[in-house]
C-alpha cells in the first residue's frame, strides 16, 4: 500500500512537469501580452514596464527562471495584481473556492443518494417519476441560467438572501452559489444511486438478507447502500472536476473572490504568472485527489488490491 | 431511519448556512455601497493604469487641483497657483496644515517625490508620459539622466514649482490625475513596492484604505486628518467588484448597492421607464471608432474609398437603434462639450442620408470598385455583444449602400490589440480612446505620426505641424483654432471612421445626494451624502 502510494506519487512528476511545460508555451503563444492596452504605451516606458517584469527576455530563459522560482516554492508575482504574489491570490482565494466545493459537494452527496435511494426503493411509482423528472431538469440546465434565476427570485424579488457576495457575512451569502453549483450534481447523483441501487437490491445477499427477516431501512443501510455506492465513489472525480469548473462562473456571478475568478480573468488579462500558478495548483490538487480516490476504492471493495 | 435522518440533517445543513444575515445594510449607516467592474491592478497611484484603479485612488488621495461634482476645476490641495507670462513656470501654494492619513505633516517636497517617482524608469509607471511637458522628464524617462533633474522643486514646504519645456495649457487639470498625485516617502522607504497594499498605504484624500480582498471588495474608511474633513459626510465607502453588469443590476435590484458602475445594455429602455430619475446617463469623453490600417492596401493612399465606407456609416440608426443608451453619432474625433474647443464636423455631416450614399458610391466607383468588382475587407473587433451589433449593422449598411463584402472577425481583446500594433493582418478594425483630462489634445494627440496609440498609422505632415503650432501656442484662442484646423485637415484625410461618443451610465439611489453629471465620470465619494433618514 504505502509503496503503491510513493510510485504514484514518483510517477506523477513527470505529468505536472509536462502540464506546467506545456501551460507555459500556451499561455505564451496567446497573442498580445500583460501590458497591452487600447491605450499603446510610448517605446521608452513600455521597454521600462517590459524590463521590470523579465518580459524582455527569450522564452527560454524566462522558461528557466521560472521554474527555478517553482523549486524553491515561489509561483513569481502577478502581473495584473501587481502588489500581491500568485501565491498570495491562490492562498486568499482558495480557501473560498474550497468551501463552496465542499458544501456544494456535501450538498449533492446528501440529496443526490438519498433521492435515489427513495426512488430506486419506490421503483416505478409517482414518487420515482417525479424524481427522475427533477433530476433530468437539473442536469439539462446549465449553471448560468440557474443563477440568475435563483438570484432573481430568492434575492432580487423575495430579498431573502444576498444577491452578491461581498458586503454581507456570515453562511447566508454561501447558500445561493452552493445550490447553484450542487443542483447538477444532486440530478447526476441521484441517477447514478437509483440506477446502482436497483441492480444492488436484485442481488442473491440482498434476498437472503430480506429471508433473514431485516426490515427494508435496515438491508439498505448496512448491505445495499455501500456496493451501491461504487459508482458515485467513481463520478467523484469527474464531480470534483465539474465543481471546479462550474465554480468559475458561479464565483463570477456572485462575485467571490476564488480561485475561479482568478482564472478566468487571468488568462483574458493575460496574467502569465497567475494563470501558469493556478494550473500548477490546480493540476497537482487533481494528481493528489486521483490517488484518494483509488485508494479510497481499495477501502471501500475489498476485491481490490494494490500492488 | 436511514432516510429521516438524512432528511434531518439536511435540513440542519440548511439551518445552520442560513444563520448570519446582510451586515452593512446600505441604509443602516453612512457607508456607502459602490459597484466597480473590475479590481484595481494596484492603488499604486504610479503603478496603476485603469479607469478603476483612478476612482478608488481618488477617493484616497488627493492632488493639487481636483473637480467639483459638475466638473469644473477647483483647488485642492493647492490653495491656489499662479502661472508665469511665458507660460512655462507654475507655482502652486499649499493649504495649511495637510497632513497625512498617519498624521505625518504633508509638505510640498512629497509632491516633488511623487512626480519624480512618476518618471523614474525604475518605477515603470504607465503615465510617465504624463509629465512629458517638465523639464527633462523625456530624458529622464529614457534613463539618461538622473531623476533629480525633472522640472519641479519645492522652494519651501508650501510651494510646488514646476518648470515645462513648452506651453501646456492643459497642465493644471493634470494636477487633478492621481499619477501627479504626492507620495509619503516614509511609506516606500519602509515597505517598498507593497507600500499601497491595506495596513501600509498611507493617503492624503478624504479615506484611507480599511481592507482589500482581490475579486470581492474594497473598504474604505474617513481619513480624520483630511484638511476637510469636517465637509465629508460619508464615513465609509465600500467598493465592491462586479464583473458582469447583469450581476451589478441584480444587486443595485436587491438595494444592496448605492451606485453602479454601468449599466447593462440588454433592457435599457426598460431599466429607463422603471427608474427614472435614478437613472443618470451623461456624455463622457469618450470615442468609439472603426480605424483603418493606412500602411497596406486597399487602404493605404485612398482616401476616397475610407471617405466612402466613413459615409456609408448611418450613425443616427446605430446611435438611436443599436446602442439606445443616449450616445451622440460621432461626425468628429473629439467630443462636444470638451473645454475650449469647438469640433468642426466631417464635410457630410449637413447632407441626407440619400445624398451621403450617392455620393459614398461616386467615390466608390472612383475608387475602382463596382457590384462586379466589390471590395473585399475584413472588420476585427473584440468579442462583446454591443461590439458584435455594431459590426452585423455596419456590414449590412456596406452592403446595401456600396455593396461591399466585409467579412466580420471577433478576436479576444489581447489578440486584437496584438494584431492592431503589428498592422499586418488587419484592415478595418474596433477601437476606441478616452480622454485622460478635459482637453482636445488628449484626443488629438492619438493621431500624431509620434503617438504610440496612433493605430490606423495615420501621419499627415500637414496635421503634425499644426499640432506643433497649437502647442507653441500661449494666446488659448490662437490654440484652440490651431487644434480645430489640426482637426479639420485629419478629418478631410478619413484615417478613422468616429462611430458615436460614450456616455455614462449610472444607477444613483435617490437617498444619495450631491450627485452631478460630468464628462470625465468622475464621483468623488466624499462629495456624496445621505438623505436625513426620516
Amino acid at each position: 500500500m504505502l509503496r503503491y502510494t510513493l510510485l504514484r506519487i514518483l510517477g506523477a512528476i513527470p505529468t505536472l512537469l509536462l502540464v506546467i511545460a506545456l501551460a507555459f508555451l500556451m499561455v505564451h503563444a496567446a497573442p498580445g501580452g500583460p501590458f497591452d492596452d487600447e491605450r499603446a504605451l510610448p517605446a521608452d516606458v513600455e521597454a521600462n514596464i517590459a524590463a521590470a517584469y523579465h518580459l524582455d527576455e527569450p522564452l527560454p530563459q524566462q522558461f528557466l527562471r521560472y521554474m527555478s522560482g517553482l523549486l524553491q516554492g515561489d509561483l513569481g508575482p502577478s502581473y495584473r495584481y501587481r502588489d500581491y504574489t500568485v501565491a498570495e491570490l491562490i492562498g486568499t482565494a482558495f480557501p473560498y473556492s474550497l468551501k463552496l466545493g465542499a458544501l456544494a459537494m456535501a450538498l449533492a452527496l446528501l440529496l443526490g443518494v438519498t433521492a435515489g435511494t427513495v426512488a430506486a426503493l419506490r421503483q416505478g411509482t409517482a414518487l420515482d417519476k417525479v424524481v427522475m423528472g427533477f433530476s433530468m431538469t437539473g442536469i439539462s440546465i446549465p449553471v448560468f441560467v440557474i443563477a440568475p434565476v435563483l438570484v432573481l427570485f430568492l434575492a432580487v424579488k423575495l430579498q431573502w438572501l444576498p444577491a452578491g457576495w461581498s458586503g454581507t457575512t456570515g453562511m447566508s451569502r454561501y447558500l445561493l452559489p452552493v445550490i447553484t453549483l450542487a443542483l447538477p450534481q444532486i440530478a447526476y447523483i441521484a441517477r447514478l444511486t437509483r440506477a446502482s441501487m436497483i441492480d444492488v437490491l436484485s442481488r442473491d445477499f440482498i434476498r437472503t438478507a430480506y429471508a433473514q427477516g431485516l426490515g427494508t431501512a435496515t438491508v439498505v443501510r448496512v448491505h445495499a447502500l455501500k456496493p451501491a455506492m461504487l459508482p458515485v465513489l467513481s463520478y467523484m472525480g469527474p464531480a470534483i472536476a465539474a465543481i471546479l469548473t462550474g465554480s468559475v462562473v458561479v464565483e463570477e456571478i456572485f462575485g467571490i473572490p476564488g480561485l475561479g475568478q482568478f482564472f478566468v480573468r487571468g488568462a483574458l488579462n493575460r496574467d502569465y504568472t497567475l494563470v501558469l500558478g493556478i494550473v500548477v495548483f490546480y493540476a497537482s490538487l487533481i494528481v493528489f485527489l486521483n490517488l484518494l480516490v483509488d485508494i479510497l476504492y481499495g477501502a471501500i471493495d475489498p476485491r481490490v488490491r494494490y500492488r | 431511519m436511514t432516510r429521516l435522518r438524512s432528511i434531518a440533517s439536511c435540513l440542519l445543513l440548511f439551518a445552520l448556512a442560513s444563520c448570519g444575515g446582510v451586515s452593512d445594510a446600505p441604509s443602516t449607516a453612512s457607508v456607502l455601497q459602490r459597484g466597480i467592474s473590475s479590481d484595481p491592478e494596484t492603488l499604486d497611484q504610479h503603478r496603476s493604469r485603469s479607469i478603476q484603479a483612478a476612482d478608488v485612488i481618488r477617493d484616497l488621495g488627493e492632488g493639487l487641483l481636483g473637480y467639483s461634482a459638475t466638473g469644473e476645476l477647483v483647488p485642492a490641495a493647492a490653495a491656489s497657483w499662479e502661472v508665469s507670462e511665458d507660460g512655462l513656470k507654475y507655482t502652486f501654494h499649499l493649504r495649511d496644515g495637510l497632513r497625512w492619513s498617519n498624521g505625518d505633516a504633508l509638505t510640498a517636497s512629497h509632491f516633488v517625490a511623487g512626480m519624480r517617482r512618476l518618471v523614474d524608469p525604475s518605477t515603470a509607471a504607465f503615465y510617465a508620459e504624463m509629465l512629458g511637458d517638465l523639464e527633462n522628464a523625456a530624458a529622464i524617462t529614457s534613463g539618461d539622466i538622473p531623476v533629480s533633474m525633472l522640472g519641479v522643486e519645492a522652494p519651501d514646504e508650501r510651494t510646488v514649482v514646476l518648470r515645462l519645456v513648452q506651453q501646456t495649457p492643459y497642465l493644471i487639470s493634470l494636477m487633478t490625475h492621481p499619477s501627479t498625485f504626492p507620495i509619503h516617502p516614509g511609506s516606500i522607504a519602509e515597505h517598498g513596492e507593497s507600500f499601497a497594499r491595506p495596513g501600509k498605504l498611507v493617503s492624503n484624500g478624504a479615506y484611507r484604505l480599511e481592507a482589500w480582498v482581490p475579486g470581492s471588495i474594497i473598504s474604505l474608511r474617513r481619513n480624520e486628518h483630511y484638511w476637510n474633513n469636517a465637509g465629508t459626510a460619508i464615513d465609509a465607502v465600500n467598493y465592491h467588484v462586479i464583473v458582469q453588469d447583469s450581476a451589478e443590476m441584480n444587486r443595485y435590484r436587491a438595494g444592496e448597492l448605492h451606485i453602479t458602475s454601468t449599466v447593462p445594455p440588454d433592457n435599457f429602455a426598460q431599466v429607463r421607464e422603471e427608474y427614472g430619475e435614478q437613472l443618470h446617463v451623461a456624455p463622457y469623453l469618450g470615442v468609439y471608432y472603426y480605424g483603418y490600417n493606412l500602411t497596406k492596401p486597399p487602404f493605404k493612399d485612398n482616401p476616397a474609398l475610407r471617405q466612402a465606407l466613413s459615409m456609408a456609416v448611418d450613425r443616427e440608426q446605430l446611435a438611436l437603434r443599436v446602442t439606445g443608451r443616449g450616445e451622440a453619432p460621432a461626425y468628429s474625433w473629439v467630443p462636444q462639450g470638451v473645454n475650449n474647443y469647438e469640433p468642426p464636423l466631417s464635410s457630410f455631416a449637413a447632407l441626407s442620408k440619400d445624398e451621403r450614399d450617392r455620393y459614398a458610391r461616386r467615390l466608390y466607383e472612383e475608387a475602382g470598385y463596382s457590384a462586379e468588382n466589390p471590395l473585399k475587407i475584413e472588420v476585427r473587433y473584440n468579442t462583446n455583444d454591443t461590439n458584435k451589433k455594431i459590426a452585423v449593422a455596419i456590414q449590412s449598411m456596406w452592403r446595401e449602400v456600396l455593396g461591399v463584402e466585409a467579412t466580420l472577425i471577433n478576436e479576444e481583446f489581447q489578440v486584437l490589440l496584438a494584431n492592431m500594433r503589428d498592422a499586418e493582418i488587419t484592415q478595418v478594425f474596433r477601437s476606441s480612446w478616452m480622454g485622460d483630462y478635459n482637453d482636445a489634445h488628449t484626443f488629438l494627440s492619438v493621431l500624431q505620426s509620434n503617438s504610440a496609440a496612433n493605430m490606423p498609422r495615420y501621419e499627415d505632415e500637414e496635421f503634425d505641424s499644426l499640432m506643433a503650432l497649437a502647442a507653441d501656442q500661449l494666446d488659448p484662442e490662437q490654440r484652440k483654432l490651431y487644434l480645430e484646423e489640426a482637426e479639420r485637415v485629419m478629418l478631410a484625410d478619413y484615417p478613422v471612421i468616429p462611430i458615436y461618443f460614450f456616455v455614462s451610465k449610472h444607477l444613483v439611489t435617490p437617498e444619495v445626494e450631491g450627485w452631478g453629471d460630468n464628462v470625465l465620470d468622475y464621483h468623488y465619494s466624499q462629495q456624496l451624502s445621505f438623505k436625513a433618514v426620516q
